[in-house]
């Protein structure tokens, strides 16, 4: 038994190396390519090494992109190995010293904090790098888009509403034949920034009904409920499955049904533009340094078009390194990332929303200080 | 999981080294038994390293914080008991599944296919075990699932009223499929080694059996299962240590919630406790790591102690064949 498996294990992973080989050809190709109409910021440039960050899964396919391109903007001299460890690794990495930058789907907590600054002998940069909206996406044959509040939408997925034509679900779409078959909420099995994000804003817009603290573990269980891993897992579950509803970055739902949310009076569907939109108007968490941008998403806005509920991943470095080509390093890439050509490279990689010019020039601004000495 | 169960034979005669054995030793006898001897006791080595690594590191998960153990209960036996009633009820099902089945295959092969038939179908199954969990994983979680939801409302409807054949979920990612899954993993296991310990029956005692009269299935009874038992409970458990560990199957094939029940069709049924370190592992907060790897050594000392449970079973049932 043990031969026969040997025997397809090794042709296999001959293969698997050659696609990978392949792949990786491909992407260097296309970015190559693929040039920008805004040019790359002057720091990207001239800059040889090696550069280690770890952390967020969430932002692992930007970082690809921007590894890549910035590996072409240095023609091959720069190497950055971003390893998507998660959010919590990623900041002890750092803080540990055994990365250069972290990124993170949730800011430094107040106790890290102190730590990172130890690390860095001074300032922590906590700039905004990965938007993404997070879409509320169903499969009700024949209907692509509804109208729900947020209060409906907590109560949906602590299973109080149970039938897709609840008078709650018909009151805000008028004209939509809703079936009378049972709702089934799909989340995230495992733990992760989205279902943190996605629980965050239940408890922030609909509080009587979304009694939860925002955890990166789905807190609900049981009435028709399911689960799937990852965001792909959860998708292929609601395309798969009919009358459900889950949510998921927007960039991966493909063609399923999106509901577009209550803020104020009127109702949202998941854009790049809605999503910049919010962390445009969200506040800045108190008591940090000028160099730490860390947001508290503002999931009650009430601006029109503003689309709240989004994922919002930091890049966290230090102002001071004590290294020159580490310090050039980070600034160049991080500089890279918050540039315009950076952000328009992850919405194509991976969907996510490009920053807003006002906080994308406010980042811009802090990376540039990153030095050496 | 690692079962290392060996099939022994009874012991043939009394006399452990008969006069015919040359007590010469050469040279290479010497690097040979260097060898061995180095080689089982690596084996040692690694399992008493992962136990130490388990143990040490793990040790702290015992007493955390309640709010760490929030997502099934409020004290560590209160979040890994669900855990194991999941991993438990998952591999039951496997077994109550996959070992009448594959002892079956194996008489097939070994008692009543002619011999153009056995090989190739000795081969496929052998086969199925090549095959990795993930594959096992895609193909039940998008294909198999959905297929078999009219079969879990079947059930309900009819035999809804055991508690075990309740609500189903709508996309057929239950526990039960799960089960489903590992079975046809852990079916190649236990027929490979049922058809070896059955093709090794002595043709004498069939001969003698069927020469008395017995019909092939009393011949079976008589001289097959009872020579072939120790070899069977050796199967079963190698199936089952590896249905308890297996992981990225039921990860992909198990809709997890937080909730043990008995409900085989539940769509949040507690996960098992090697898919729940999977799960819980890569974005995880403050204390989780050392809270799963206390549930990963909850794990090992229960394969651990079904191990030694079959090798009791397995000694004693050697020791009637012999009396």
């Amino acid at each position: 038994m043990k031969r026969t498996s040997f025997r397809y294990v090794v042709p296999g992973v001959a293969a698997l190396a050659l696609t990978l080989s392949a792949c990786g050809a491909g992407n260097e190709g296309s970015s190559s390519n693929g040039s920008g109409n805004s040019d790359a910021p002057s720091a990207a440039s001239g800059l040889s090494g090696e550069l280690r960050g770890a952390g967020a899964t969430s932002q692992e396919k930007a970082q690809e992109a921007w590894a890549t391109a910035i590996q072409g903007l240095n023609d091959g001299n720069l190497t950055v190995d971003y390893q998507g460890i998660g959010s919590t690794d990623g900041r002890g990495q750092f803080i540990d010293g055994a990365t250069s930058f972290a990124g993170s789907d949730s800011y430094l907590k107040d106790e890290e904090l102190e730590s990172a600054r130890e690390r860095c002998n001074g300032n922590v940069i906590e700039v905004p790098a990965y938007v993404s909206p997070i879409a509320i996406a169903f499969n009700l044959p024949g209907i692509d888009s509804l109208n729900l509040s947020p209060a409906v939408i907590a109560d949906i997925f602590n299973n109080k509403i149970t039938k897709w034509n609840d008078p709650a679900i018909v009151a805000d779409n008028q004209g939509v034949e809703l079936p009378d078959a049972d709702i089934s909420p799909v989340h995230r099995s495992d733990d992760s920034g989205t279902t943190k994000n996605f629980t965050d804003y239940l408890g922030k817009a609909a509080p009587d009904n979304w009694s939860y603290e925002a955890e990166d573990a789905f807190p609900v269980s049981g009435g028709k409920s399911q689960a799937a891993e990852g965001t792909s897992g959860v998708v292929e579950l609601i395309t798969n499955t009919e009358n459900t509803i889950g949510y998921a970055d927007e960039s991966q739902i493909g063609d399923l049904g999106t509901v577009s949310v209550g803020v104020g009076d009127t109702f949202s569907a998941p854009t790049a533009d809605g999503a910049a939109k919010v962390v445009a108007v969200s506040t800045r968490v108190e008591g940090r340094d000028a160099t730490d941008m860390a947001t508290d998403v503002d999931r009650t806005t009430t601006e029109e078009g503003a689309y709240p509920v989004i994922l919002l991943s930091y890049l966290i470095a230090c102002e001071n390194y004590d290294d020159d080509t580490e310090a050039a390093n980070v600034k160049g890439y991080l500089s890279y990332i918050v540039s315009d050509e950076g952000q328009q490279a992850a919405a194509d990689a991976a969907g996510s929303a490009p920053l807003s010019d006002e906080v994308a020039t406010e980042a811009q601004g802090i990376v540039e200080n990153i030095s050496a000495g | 999981m690692s079962t290392t169960l060996t099939t022994k034979e009874a012991p043939a005669g009394g006399d452990p080294s008969p006069s015919w054995i040359s007590e010469r030793s050469g040279r290479g006898d010497a690097i040979f038994k260097g060898l061995t001897i180095a080689a089982a006791a690596l084996i040692l080595l690694a399992l008493a390293s992962v136990f130490i690594f388990l143990f040490t590191q793990g040790f702290a998960g015992f007493t955390q914080p309640a709010e760490v153990y929030s997502k099934y209960g409020s004290s560590f036996w209160g979040y890994v008991w669900p855990l194991l009633a999941s991993t438990i009820v998952a591999s039951l099902i496997a077994l109550i599944i996959a070992v009448p089945l594959a002892i079956g295959i194996a008489l097939v092969i070994t008692q009543y296919a002619p011999s153009w038939l056995s090989t190739p179908v000795a081969y496929v199954i052998d086969l199925l075990a090549a095959v990795p969990s993930v594959v096992y994983g895609l193909w039940a979680g998008i294909y198999l699932a959905p297929k078999l939801v009219p079969i879990y409302e079947w059930l309900h409807e009819h035999l809804g009223f055991i508690p075990l054949f309740g609500d189903v979920v709508s996309s057929g990612r239950s526990i039960s499929t799960a089960g489903l899954v590992l079975a046809i993993m852990i079916l190649p296991i236990i027929t490979a080694i049922s058809r070896e310990v059955f093709s090794r029956t002595p043709r004498l005692h069939r001969e003698a059996a069927l020469a008395l009269g017995a019909t092939r299935w009393e011949m079976i009874r008589m001289t097959v299962f009872p020579y072939g038992r120790s070899g069977v409970i050796s199967a079963v458990m190698l199936g089952l240590g590896r249905a308890l560990g297996e992981t990225m199957a039921v990860v992909m094939v198990l809709s997890p919630g937080t909730l043990f029940t008995f409900n085989l069709f539940s769509g949040s049924n507690t996960p098992s406790i090697a898919a729940n370190i999977a799960l819980r592992y890569k974005e995880r907060s403050e204390g989780t790591l050392e809270v799963l790897i206390a549930t990963g050594l909850v794990l090992f000392l229960l394969t651990f102690a079904i191990n030694f449970a079959a090798r009791w079973a397995v000694a004693r049932s050697e020791r009637k064949l012999a009396g």
